[in-house]
């Protein structure tokens, strides 16, 4: 520990704390932008100046740690009026139409301009003194350069966190601007549409497609029978935009306002998890059993990752569980098995998906699998921000919602099922329900605690019925590299893989950390939504995808068995290698 | 690219991958064999040398050195240092922008001519200087610039010839 | 290919270097050395530096062979065993200073100026024939009408200390056994016979501060480094000279790279380093080539590689090229460039002593500082400390360029009033009598105007006028030159170059350039000068890195001591100088116009009448003010005020 004091407090802090951390200790919150929670200092903005003592310069509270004895001040008029012109000249050269931005009183840079009381245009502004890049190709993630700051948010999490490298500062100085690598779109880029450069900018210039007016189309068709699916990471997340704590569990509220907005049958993305695994497992069994040369096993339903994989790492294709993403097979059956047994109209089903996700938004046409019903198996998919908004639009008071139940059909949802939000949740899915399958015989214990929790790679040694099984858990796609790797070396030696199963989510903490979530995202949010999910996987009755009654009658009167020839219809897809650019 | 263009630049690429931290080395290496850096040699150093084309791509922008696109025929660049400045190094590129109708940084529609405006040379005595292709012309005035450009032509042509 | 450092090897502790021995090598060389010099009988040394080169010296050099061997006499390009008794020794030296009368050439002490190459077989005739000097090519002193002989006679160079420069312009700068024979890697020797904590005693005894700006004790940055734990340590020598108008270490990579190359074995040796980088701006290509022949004679006798002299200290060295980034010349931001990355700098503390290249500690240094190192400890620190003032000792390199008559490479002892470097060594003006004002400090700098040309020259001194060092620009300004315009150059310098990553310096700057370019276009307002000052504090305050918090340096000094001019340009709309274009009028002077009509066709407002073959006048409701006339006019006869 060491002493240090701030603003003539005498504070004891950890060495390695920044000013900004040990300023909150004399209850002090100083002014921040480009800083995030989450991430690591990037020292752009010049709003967390302090004084300390001995230096001419103001430092940087955000990325200037504490050191003994050091004597800090961290407001006086002065240094108040230098952050007023650092804010002065980061609003001349930002568009002042809050009115129709996309982060229209959730912006970082606005708050902190009604903090300042900036009353007018001290600097004349400069933004059209260039030209800037506006994107929408990848028709998930839109690009508005003329709003970028050059906090650099997007650009680490990106690059150091994803070690995606489509975003990149080209130019410099006052030229310099967000962009792929060259003159190119972002579809032409390796961009996943994880959509963490979205849930991390401060200001409006990335931010989701916005396919609400969509939705609100589907709903007004008269001629349409619209349903809807919720994710599970987002009935944990959702309150955030309502008041509620972090990680309050709102499924029932959720069902109840969506069936408000119209919606003539609300599903539980949670019920086609449990399909996942009973397909995924299956085939991780099978595999295990007479085909261990295929594994490992790579699970595949966050898209994201599908992406990554397919452009970055395409030798390992045939690794990927052949099984579609639980959206996917919601779709599916949404326009399948759903107005079979409804007797309706399947091509008036308009099915939307509510998802923490942005890549969600992509998946729902990445390839010609994504139409086995005969239609789009998905109509429009929002994510959880989006959904927000929507219930704001219809005035709908969220608080006062009486509870509902979603529509028995493909609602019913396992504990297996609700916890795919959260890293390692669909690792301990599959191996509740694989270990069923290989043994007969329930889990003696079935809550998996080695790949629960945030630490970037998990993985753990299984014993089922005397057979070693390794798995292994990676989220944030910088982690992913690691286990590749050991994964083709083994391949390319020709010796047994280090893991036979391993899951993979593309964002930090898995679906509760979604680029679709609410902003503002930190470990100790993740935490709080994780332990939302696995709260509500100890309250089911049935905590595996196998004893889910709703699954085994699919099952019975639908898809024969797991990995039957039916299931593989509906319920699987293929992966092709890809260049990571198109141009 | 062709073939031996090829080989040259993996071996441009083979003998810098392995060097921490050597990715402008291997940018100045291409762009002396190319004269600029091509974005299928770009590429190329992305999938050899392992390091992400955004990385390579944040690096030549950043860099005034490099060079995106080819370079014209006749490259002509005027000192901007601070003697040149004050001995009329604007009005030199005032005088070729209305001689080759293109401002410093552009390069002429036929492309036989460039026009930039380049960091301080060092030859802060001859100010101002201007080289074309290279070669320094110092104490240049505007009213020089027309028999400069004449003479690059009249080379041009006994070359054709 | 760089060479690696081979892992098998034990990284010194500061205990493991020893005493150097096996030494004979140095001595042989230079018995050899002066055993081929003797042959030699007279010497022609030709500057074969950027600036003379650029004026013609290789064609001077070229007709020296060629018209050598026509006439017969022997004459060898290098010091060899094979060269004959009583042959001429045709040497290419680096800049010799005087670059606004070169190509120079020294033929055994007389200099002759503004050689061209048809002037060669006169030289040979009468001065190394007949013994005698060829008058005409001697420069002639303005004040007394005399024709000088030497450097020795010239006003230029009398009131200067040249060191660095005396060897630069002297010795033949890819020849490493010139540089032994002169007492070049005995510096070494020395080090390693004192070791490292004498090193850094003997440079903290000279008192070095750093000569690429910020003036910081050399020793104490070797001190910080050294102390740091662990064996992995780098020594960096910056040579991207960015600051325009500023040539000094280019001229000395050129002109000596041994004594920077011996004073980055010295350093690394002082702080416990095993590799060194030179970091060498690409745009000067030969400088680069000079040092890499320097590395390579060295490793083939054993200068650099491992267990050097035998006193076990292992050392490499290795160029990196910069990319045209000025902003790299912050060390923060150079250690990104030489990781591969945007040369982006990051905040300090940590400083690179404790966290530089690869995380390791690092020391960088100019390469002027570096030049003076192997000076120092030959001589020792208190002789370097004898030269200057007892805060600012040494002799300091500028690079004189802008409106003095003379311009080039000086040296001088810091301490010496501004007024005897301008008016003596400089000569004064170029035109008219009066000296406006001395930028120094380039674009993080500011001006020494009229009232301040007393003063001596040193850190402290330019500091408390609101300049600074420098690398050593030292850019003389006359009457014509505008203030406001002035620092309109050094910010649009400093807006191009800003890394962009912080949003002080990147739109601070650019918010500033705007008010100057209004101010300069006729468009300025009243609050405009607060507006200034405004952005000015908050960079200086609030910016990540030396570029952004001295950018405005530029304008708050002219500001400080032109403020009129400001004033002028923004409540009259004028510019007292005629600089700014759109705040003069442009008139044909009737008398000079010789009607060739180049005005007219060069005026895009049609805005000039007049006939053929007599005096054209201009309409000076339709002008524009572009300044077009004034460029196209051989005669002087558009007025611009």
């Amino acid at each position: 520990m060491i002493k240090a004091i701030i603003n003539g407090q005498q504070v004891e802090v950890a060495r390695g704390t920044s000013i900004l951390d040990a300023a909150k200790l004399t209850n002090v919150k100083i002014p921040v932008l480009c800083k995030h929670a989450d991430l690591e200092a990037t020292s752009a903005c010049g709003i967390c100046i302090v004084k300390v003592k001995g230096s001419a310069k103001m430092l940087r509270a955000c990325s200037t740690l504490v050191e003994e004895g050091m004597e800090v001040i961290t407001h006086d008029p002065e240094i108040v009026a230098v952050r007023r012109t650092v804010l002065e000249l980061i609003l001349s050269n930002h568009p002042k139409d809050c009115l129709v931005c996309a982060r229209n009183q959730d912006c970082e840079l606005q708050k902190l301009a009604a903090d300042f009381g900036i009353r007018d245009e001290y600097f004349p502004s400069i933004v059209n003194s260039r030209q800037h890049k506006y994107d929408d190709s990848t028709k998930t993630i839109v690009i508005e350069g003329s709003k970028c700051i050059l906090c650099g948010r997007c650009i680490n999490v990106c690059q150091n966190h994803q070690n995606v490298w489509a975003l990149s500062f080209l130019s410099r100085g006052i030229n310099t601007k967000l962009s792929p690598a060259g003159e190119i779109e972002l579809a032409e880029s390796p961009c996943v549409k994880c959509g963490q450069c979205s849930n991390h900018c401060p200001v409006g210039a990335l931010v989701e497609h916005d396919d609400t007016q969509k939705v609100w189309d589907g709903l007004r068709d008269a001629d349409k029978y619209p349903v809807v699916q919720i994710a599970p990471a987002v009935r944990v997340a959702i309150g955030e935009a309502f008041g509620y704590p972090a990680g309050a569990n709102l499924t029932k509220k959720l069902y109840a306002a969506l069936k408000k907005l119209g919606f003539k049958a609300v599903f539980d993305t949670n019920f086609s998890a449990d399909v996942t695994i009973m397909e995924e497992a299956g085939e991780f069994v099978k595999k295990l059993t007479s085909k261990p040369q295929e594994l490992p096993l790579i699970t595949s339903c966050c898209p994201a990752w599908v992406d990554f994989l397919e452009k970055y790492h395409g030798g390992m294709v045939d690794n990927f569980s052949t099984c579609k993403s639980p959206q996917e097979i919601m779709g599916v059956l949404s326009k399948t098995y759903f107005p079979a047994k409804e007797k309706l109209d399947p091509s008036k089903i308009f099915m939307v998906s509510i998802m923490p996700c942005t890549a969600k938004k992509y998946e729902i046409s990445r390839g010609d699998d994504m139409f086995s019903s005969g239609y789009q198996d998905i109509d429009v998919s929002i994510t959880t921000r989006e959904l927000a908004r929507m219930l704001k639009q219809a005035g709908i008071d969220f608080e006062k919602l009486e509870d509902a139940e979603a529509d028995s059909i493909l609602g019913h949802y396992t504990g297996a099922g609700t916890i795919f939000g959260a890293t390692g949740g669909v690792m301990e899915a599959a191996v509740r329900t694989a270990y069923y399958m290989v043994t007969g015989n329930e889990m003696p214990s079935i809550e998996l605690k080695e790949v629960r929790g945030l630490k970037g790679i998990k993985d753990a040694e299984l014993d089922v019925a005397g057979s070693k099984i390794r798995i292994a858990v990676a989220h944030g796609l910088a982690n992913v590299e690691n286990i590749v790797n050991q994964v083709a070396e083994a391949k390319a030696a020709g010796k047994e893989p280090p893991y036979h199963f391993i899951e993979v989510m593309a964002c930090e903490g898995g679906c509760v950390g979604g680029g679709g979530q609410p902003y503002g995202v930190t470990n100790e949010l993740r935490k709080k939504r994780a332990a939302g999910l696995y709260e509500d996987d100890r309250q089911q009755k049935e905590r595996c995808s196998h004893l889910n009654p709703q699954v085994q009658l699919i099952y019975k009167e639908f898809a024969e068995t797991p990995n039957s020839e039916i299931a593989h219809k509906y319920f699987h897809n293929k992966y092709k290698k890809r260049s990571a650019y198109v141009k | 690219m062709s073939n031996s263009s090829n080989e040259e630049l993996n071996s441009i690429v083979d003998k810098w991958k392995d060097v921490k931290g050597s990715l402008v080395m291997m940018l100045h290496a291409v762009q002396d064999k190319f004269g600029y850096v091509p974005r299928s040699a770009a590429m190329e150093i992305s999938s050899r040398a392992k390091i992400p084309l955004a990385k390579i791509y944040e690096v030549l922008t950043f860099y005034h050195f490099f060079k995106l696109t080819a370079p014209a025929k006749h490259q002509i660049a005027v000192c901007t240092g601070t003697a040149c400045y004050l001995k009329g190094s604007q009005e030199l590129i005032k005088a070729l922008e209305t001689e080759l109708g293109v401002s410093a940084g552009q390069t002429t529609a036929d492309g036989r001519f460039s026009v930039t405006a380049l960091r301080c040379l060092g030859c802060c005595v001859l100010a101002p200087v201007m080289t074309v292709n290279g070669k320094i012309h110092g104490h240049v005035k505007p009213a020089d610039i027309p028999s400069i450009l004449r003479e690059i032509s009249k080379g041009e042509e006994q070359n054709a010839q | 290919m760089p060479n690696k450092i081979s892992k098998k090897q034990t990284i010194p502790s500061k205990n493991d270097v020893n005493p150097a021995q096996n030494t004979e090598k140095l001595a042989q060389i230079l018995q050899q050395f002066e055993q081929n010099y003797k042959k030699i009988d007279k010497r022609i040394t030709i500057c074969g530096d950027s600036g003379c080169l650029a004026q013609g010296s290789q064609k001077v050099y070229d007709a020296f062979k060629t018209e050598l061997a026509k006439t017969g006499i022997g004459f060898c390009l290098e010091i060899t065993p094979s060269c004959y008794e009583n042959s001429l020794y045709l040497c290419k030296s680096g800049c010799q200073g005087f670059c606004a009368q070169g190509p120079l050439v020294n033929v055994e002490g007389t200099l002759y100026t503004k050689v061209r190459a048809e002037d060669v077989p006169e030289i040979i005739e009468t001065t190394l024939r007949q013994g005698k000097p060829v008058e005409r090519l001697l420069y002639v002193n303005p004040k007394t009408g005399k024709r000088c002989g030497g450097t020795k006679d010239i006003p230029f160079y009398q009131k200067q200390t040249r060191v660095l420069l005396a060897d630069c312009g002297r010795l033949n700068p890819e020849d490493i056994n010139e540089y032994i024979a002169n007492g070049g890697y005995s510096a070494l020797q020395k080090a390693l016979n004192i070791g490292p904590e004498g090193v850094i005693a003997e440079m903290k005894a000279s008192g070095l501060r750093g000569r690429g700006g910020g003036g910081f004790p050399t020793w104490l940055k070797w001190e910080n480094t050294r102390k740091q734990p662990g064996g992995e340590k780098y020594m960096i020598c910056n040579a991207d000279e960015g600051d325009p108008g500023a040539y000094m270490d280019r001229s000395l990579l050129e002109g000596n790279p041994h004594a920077v190359i011996e004073g980055m074995i010295i350093a690394g040796l002082a702080i416990g380093a095993q590799k060194g980088i030179f970091y060498i701006r690409a745009e000067y290509p030969i400088a680069a080539q000079r040092v890499q022949k320097g590395i390579d004679a060295c490793r083939k006798l054993g200068l650099l590689g491992e267990n050097i002299f035998n006193s076990g200290f292992n050392y490499e060295l290795e160029i990196r090229y910069g990319a045209g980034a000025f902003v790299c010349g912050e060390e923060t931001a150079l250690i990104a460039s030489l990781e591969g990355s945007r040369g982006m700098p990051r905040p300090k503390p940590p400083f690179p002593s404790q966290s530089g290249l690869w995380g390791k500690p690092s020391a960088i240094n100019n390469v002027e500082t570096l030049a003076n190192v192997p000076y120092i400890i030959s001589k020792g620190g208190k002789w370097f400390a004898g030269f200057g003032t007892e805060k600012s000792p040494g002799t300091k390199v500028f690079a004189m360029t802008g409106k003095s008559k003379n311009s080039g490479l000086i040296e001088i002892a810091l301490g010496m009033p501004v007024k005897d470097i301008v008016y003596e060594i400089g000569g004064g003006p170029l035109k008219g009598d009066k000296v406006k004002a001395v930028q120094t400090g380039g674009p993080s700098g500011g001006v020494i105007s009229g009232e301040n040309m007393e003063m001596p020259i040193t850190y402290e001194s330019l500091q408390q006028i609101g300049s600074i060092m420098g690398s050593g620009g030292f850019i003389v300004m006359d009457e014509t030159d505008c203030m406001v315009d002035i620092a309109k150059f050094y910010l649009d310098f400093c807006v191009d170059e800003s890394c962009g990553k912080c949003a002080p310096c990147r739109i601070g700057g650019y918010q500033m350039l705007q008010i100057l370019k209004r101010i300069t276009d006729g468009q300025g307002e009243a609050g405009d000068i607060d507006r200034l000052q405004t952005v000015a504090t908050a960079m200086q305050k609030a910016s990540l890195c030396g570029l952004g918090q001295t950018a405005p340096n530029p304008v708050m000094s002219t500001l400080r001591y032109f403020r009129h001019e400001y004033e002028e340009h923004i409540n009259k709309k004028h510019c007292p100088t005629g600089r700014c274009a759109k705040l003069v009028g442009f008139e044909i002077i009737k008398t000079s116009c010789v009607g060739c009509g180049a005005c007219k066709r060069a005026c895009p407002a049609q805005c000039i009448s007049g006939e053929l073959r007599s005096p054209h006048s201009i309409d000076p409701n339709k002008c524009i003010k572009c300044g077009q006339c004034y460029a196209a006019c051989k005669f002087n006869a558009v007025r611009r005020g």
